[in-house]
C-alpha cells in the first residue's frame, strides 16, 4: 500500500508561550521515503520533529500516522498508552547527542537488546544474537558488546544508538542531526551506513540537519524552514540546483564548496 | 514511665486511621506503591520506622508479636523493637514464628510456612524496583501506570553478559498478579518462592520513601528472569553447624584469618529449635 502517505502533518502549530517555534507546517511522508528538513538554527525543525515523535504537545494541527497495529491514527488525540506502544515498536528516534538516546552506564549489548525487552523479547539467548548481530551491522567490533557506550567515541556512540533504534525494525526514524557533533571523515562513513540500512530496511525517515550535504546524499525530498513556517518544498535536486525562495537561495549559496 | 502514658501503640488513633486506610488500598492493588504521610518515630528512618508505623496501625490488643532481623529475634533492633510495643501495646511478645500473629523483619521470612491469619511486616528501604533504571520518580510512576517494565530486564541481561547467570541475591525484582512489578525489600532471593501463594499477608512499609505496598495472600508473585536463564534462589551449598539443616538460608561466617568458614541457619528460631530437638533424641 504506497498509495497513501506513512505519515501526514497538517496545520500542525507548536507555540511556547508567545513564541511560535512552528506556524502551520503541512508535510507528507511515503513509506520508504527520506525527507529532509533544513533550516538555520531557532528555524523550528528540531521543534517539528519533537512535536511528530510527541516529545512535545503541538498547540494546533493534526499529525496522522498509518500504523501496521492500530490502523489510522491521529497522533495528537492518542492515548499515551498507545502512543508509546508505537514509539517503542513502530517508530525510533535518533538524538542528535547519542549520549540523549543511550544509557551510558549500561553495556553496549544492553542498550541494543532494550528496545527488545521493552517489546517484550524474553530469551536471553535471542536478545544477544540480535544485539551481535546489529553491532556487526553499524561497523562495531562485536566483542564489545559488553563495554559500556561511555568508552566509544563518538561515532561508535552514534551508530550504537542507530542500533538501538533499529533493532525492533520500526517503519519511521525520525533523526535529528544524526551527524552533528562529528568530524567530516565520521560523518561520511555514518552517512554511508545510514543511507544503506534505509535502503535496505525500507525505512520511512525524517531527517532534520542544517547541513545541505546530508540532505542531498540521503533525502529524495526537501523541506526548507524559516522563522517556524516552511518557505520551499518540493525533490532534493530541484530545491538544491534550482532554490526559488530568497531564503533557501541564500541557504544553498551559503554552502562551502571544497 | 508507664504504660498509659502511650496511646495504645505509640502512634495517635489518626494516624493509625490514615496507615490503615494505605494498606487496605495496598491490599486492594496488589503490589502498587500507595504514599502515606510517614511519621517521626523515636528511632532513625533507616533503621524500620515504616515497619513500626505499619506493625502499630495493625497491632492489637489479642496479638502476638515476632520480630526479626536478619532472621535472627536476638539483635539489637529486634529485641528493641519487640520491647517497644511490649511497652507501649503490653501485648505478648514470642520469638516462635506459628504463635506469631505479626511478624515484623527486615531480611528474611521465616523457615517455617506462613498461614492464615498471620502478618508479615517488612521494613522496606527503597520501594521502587525501577529506581536504579529511572532517576525521575514521575518517570517511573508512568512506567508503572502503562506497565512498561522492559528495562527491569536490562539489569538481569547485564548480570547474565558479565557473570553467566542472574546474581541478584537479594531484592530480586517479582511480578505480583500479573500486573506490578515489586521490589520484595531486601529479602533474599531464596525467600522469593515463599511469597507466592503466601497463606498470609505481606504488608511492605518504606518509612523514608514513604509508601506502603501490600500482597493479598494466595496472590501470584513471580520472579522476573528470561525464558533461557530461568529464577534460581541461591543458598550455600552447606549445612548449618548448630542443626545440621541444608534446606534453611544460611549465615556465612569467617571465623579465624585463614578464611575458613562456618555456616549458621539465619532464622534462629528454625535453627534453635532443631538444635533442641536433636539434643533431646
Amino acid at each position: 500500500m504506497t498509495d497513501a502517505p506513512l505519515l501526514s502533518v497538517r496545520g500542525l502549530s507548536v507555540h511556547f508561550g508567545a513564541l511560535a517555534a512552528v506556524e502551520g507546517v503541512a508535510l507528507d511522508l511515503w513509506p520508504g521515503e527520506v525527507v529532509a528538513v533544513v533550516g538555520e538554527s531557532g528555524s523550528g525543525k528540531t521543534t517539528l520533529l519533537r512535536a511528530i515523535h510527541g516529545f512535545v504537545a503541538p498547540t494546533s494541527g493534526s499529525i496522522r500516522y498509518r500504523s501496521d497495529r492500530l490502523g489510522d491514527v491521529d497522533l495528537i488525540a492518542l492515548e499515551e498508552p498507545a502512543r508509546r506502544l508505537l514509539s517503542r515498536t513502530e517508530w525510533g528516534f535518533v538524538h542528535q547527542n547519542p549520549r540523549d538516546g543511550l544509557r551510558l552506564s549500561h553495556s553496549a549489548g544492553a542498550n541494543v537488546g532494550e528496545r527488545l525487552m521493552a517489546a517484550g523479547a524474553r530469551h536471553w539467548g535471542l536478545i544477544r544474537a540480535q544485539a551481535l548481530a546489529w553491532l556487526e551491522r553499524v561497523e562495531i567490533d562485536p566483542s564489545r558488546i559488553d563495554d559500556l557506550p561511555r568508552t566509544f567515541s563518538g561515532g561508535m556512540q552514534q551508530r550504537l544508538q542507530i542500533a538501538r533504534v533499529l533493532v525492533t525494525s520500526p517503519r519511521l526514524v525520525l533523526m535529528d542531526e544524526p551527524t552533528g557533533g562529528l568530524d567530516v571523515s565520521v560523518q561520511a562513513r555514518l552517512l554511508d551506513l545510514i543511507k544503506r540500512l534505509v535502503a535496505e530496511l525500507g525505512l520511512s525517515v525524517v531527517v532534520v540537519t542544517h547541513d545541505l550535504g546530508v540532505a542531498r546524499l540521503l533525502a529524495q525530498r526537501i523541506i526548507v524552514m524559516q522563522r517556524g513556517r516552511v518557505v520551499e518544498a518540493g525533490l532534493a535536486d530541484q530545491v538544491l540546483d534550482d532554490p526559488q525562495h530568497p531564503y533557501s537561495q541564500l541557504l544553498v549559496s551559503s554552502v562551502l564548496v571544497t | 514511665m508507664t504504660v498509659q502514658s502511650y496511646t495504645f501503640a505509640y502512634l495517635d488513633e489518626q494516624t493509625k486511621r490514615e496507615i490503615r486506610r494505605a494498606l487496605l488500598k495496598a491490599l486492594a492493588i496488589p503490589g502498587h506503591q500507595i504514599p502515606f504521610a510517614s511519621r517521626e518515630m523515636p528511632l532513625a528512618r533507616g533503621w524500620g520506622t515504616s515497619g513500626l508505623q505499619v506493625t502499630a496501625a495493625v497491632l492489637g490488643r489479642g496479638d502476638v508479636l515476632k520480630v526479626i532481623d536478619q532472621g535472627a529475634d536476638d539483635t539489637t533492633n529486634a529485641v528493641s523493637i519487640r520491647q517497644f510495643f511490649a511497652r507501649v501495646a503490653g501485648v505478648r511478645t514470642t520469638t516462635r514464628t506459628e504463635e506469631a500473629t505479626i511478624i515484623q523483619t527486615r531480611h528474611r521470612i521465616p523457615e517455617m510456612p506462613l498461614r492464615r491469619g498471620q502478618i508479615m511486616v517488612y521494613q522496606v528501604p527503597q520501594p521502587e524496583p525501577l529506581w536504579r533504571l529511572e532517576p525521575s520518580r514521575a518517570e517511573t510512576r508512568r512506567l508503572h501506570a502503562l506497565a512498561e517494565y522492559g528495562i527491569m530486564h536490562v539489569k538481569l541481561y547485564e548480570d547474565i553478559a558479565r557473570h553467566g547467570r542472574i546474581t541478584l541475591a537479594y531484592d530480586y525484582p517479582v511480578l505480583v498478579h500479573g500486573r506490578y512489578v515489586m521490589s520484595p525489600s531486601p529479602i533474599p532471593a531464596f525467600d522469593n518462592p515463599k511469597l507466592h501463594r503466601s497463606a498470609a499477608i505481606h504488608l511492605f512499609g518504606a518509612g523514608r520513601e514513604k509508601r506502603i505496598y501490600a500482597v493479598p495472600p494466595h496472590t501470584d508473585v513471580v520472579p522476573l528472569a528470561f525464558e533461557d536463564h530461568p529464577f534460581r534462589p541461591w543458598k550455600a551449598d552447606a549445612a548449618c553447624m548448630l542443626c545440621g539443616a541444608t534446606e534453611s538460608y544460611l549465615d556465612e561466617i569467617l571465623v579465624d584469618d585463614h578464611g575458613t568458614r562456618r555456616y549458621l541457619c539465619s532464622d534462629t528460631d528454625f535453627c534453635e529449635r532443631r538444635h533442641t530437638s536433636r539434643q533431646a533424641q
